[in-house]
């Protein structure tokens, strides 16, 4: 089988690497380019753990495959700090406590910050029912919840 | 997941020319349900044709008193598209109720409606709307469209291109999901069309049908009270460890009353 020269931007920086098709995109930012931020979970498109944002559009990068996002832009969890300054999500998450294992909370952070920008005034149902594809079998959701309300008034400005 | 060739079609054209020249090949449009297939092995295709570039394939519009969704439109721009919401209110809702946000950002109508897995939620919607199947090469009723489980009246290499909606004067969609997979484990679209009255049942049974006994009664009575002494039969219906085929008759009921409801 072949091999396909890709190239694309993550966290702002241009990267390039050979892939395989079946190469999944969590894989290349993994194992091709060390980005070990994004988990993957169930690998089933469920957990959310591998959420990363494509063009602007958070998405599951266990079901991309690299090839099919050559020239895209990527956002990891790796990409949101600048400097020692966190992301308004993740600072709300260190805040709010929204995390116990840490697994899930790169996927949460990840998805939480594309449900803020599509719609920064959620409610707490609204916020809970945007969680849907993604798991926590730690915290029961609870102090996620109240680190996303913080986050979208930190957003919002 | 088994390797495949990767190609990237540029046009529809292309997409056709790249199809037709590999020994067994598919098309990819969102991937939300072609790679998982594909990563628990359950199909080997040489050759992956990928369709994420064809930006002429996205978009909604209105033509005569017909919503038009192209095939590459994602669930999302479905469910917040202004259009679908003051038009078909209820397809807009059931496209906010496809997986999650984030394989909402990445699934399409077109893939949706090719792979016509028993428990998608859009078949449901085309055929109690009526809608019309546009392809590379012909257009086809939804009645003629979903033939059975995970197959369609597309011929090989057939390529869909869009979906004609008619706006209907009133149109309901509620299901009961799998609380894991968020799946319909039953899903009723009904729609009340200028031929009337249009029940369509999806997740109950190996693809999506009609439910003649409830139209009948709807177009005498357009309310849940038509339909809520009406009993389907069990018969044939999908059984699995989720429901039983009697459990997903009675929800038949349940989720067209809560639909017209709704």
């Amino acid at each position: 089988m072949s091999s396909y020269s890709i190239k694309m931007t993550v966290n702002g920086k241009e990267v390039t690497g050979e892939v395989e098709g079946r190469t999944l995109l969590v894989q290349f930012l993994r194992e091709h380019l060390g980005l070990t931020g994004t988990h993957v979970g169930c690998d089933t498109t469920q957990c959310g753990a591998c959420a990363v944002h494509v063009d602007g559009r958070a998405m599951k990068s266990c079901t991309l495959l690299a090839a099919h996002v050559d020239g895209s832009d990527v956002v990891t969890i790796e990409g949101l700090a600048d400097g020692d300054t966190l992301h308004p999500m993740q600072e709300a998450f260190r805040e709010h406590h929204a995390l116990q294992c840490g697994f899930c909370t790169p996927g949460m952070v990840m998805s939480a910050i594309g449900l803020v920008n599509d719609n920064p005034n959620m409610s707490e149902k609204e916020v809970r029912h945007g969680l849907e594809g993604n798991f926590c079998r730690c915290t029961g959701y609870h102090n996620i919840v109240e680190a996303i309300l913080a986050a979208q008034q930190t957003m919002r400005g | 997941m088994y390797d495949f060739e990767y190609h990237r079609a540029a046009s529809v054209d292309d997409a056709k020319s790249k199809f037709g020249g590999a020994d067994d090949a598919r098309y990819m449009a969102g991937g939300m349900t072609l790679l998982p297939v594909l990563k628990q092995r359950l199909d080997q295709p040489s050759d992956l044709v990928d369709l994420g570039d064809l930006d002429d394939l996205r978009g909604i519009s209105e033509d005569g008193g017909n919503v038009v969704i192209k095939a590459m439109t994602v669930h999302h721009a479905v469910n917040t598209s202004d259009l679908v919401k003051s038009k078909i209110p209820a397809l807009a809702r059931l496209a906010g109720t496809i997986g999650d946000p984030m394989v909402r950002n990445r699934g399409t109508i077109g893939g949706s409606l090719a792979n016509n897995d028993p428990a998608a939620s859009y078949p449901s919607a085309v055929l109690a709307l009526n809608a019309t199947i546009h392809t590379d090469r012909r257009t086809i009723a939804a009645d003629d469209f979903f033939e059975g489980m995970f197959t369609t009246a597309l011929d090989e290499g057939e390529l869909i291109t869009g979906v004609s909606f008619p706006v209907p004067e009133a149109a309901g969609y509620m299901h009961f999901p799998n609380p894991a997979s968020r799946y319909p484990i039953v899903g009723v679209f009904v729609a009340k069309t200028s031929d009337g009255a249009r029940v369509a049942v999806t997740g109950a049974g190996a693809c999506v049908y009609r439910v003649p006994e409830m139209e009948e009664a709807l177009n005498a009575n357009w309310s849940p009270d038509a339909v809520a002494g009406i009993k389907v039969s069990a018969d044939g219906l999908n059984e699995d460890i989720h429901a039983s085929a009697e459990y997903r008759a009675h929800l038949v009921t349940v989720m067209a009353k809560r639909a017209l409801a709704a």
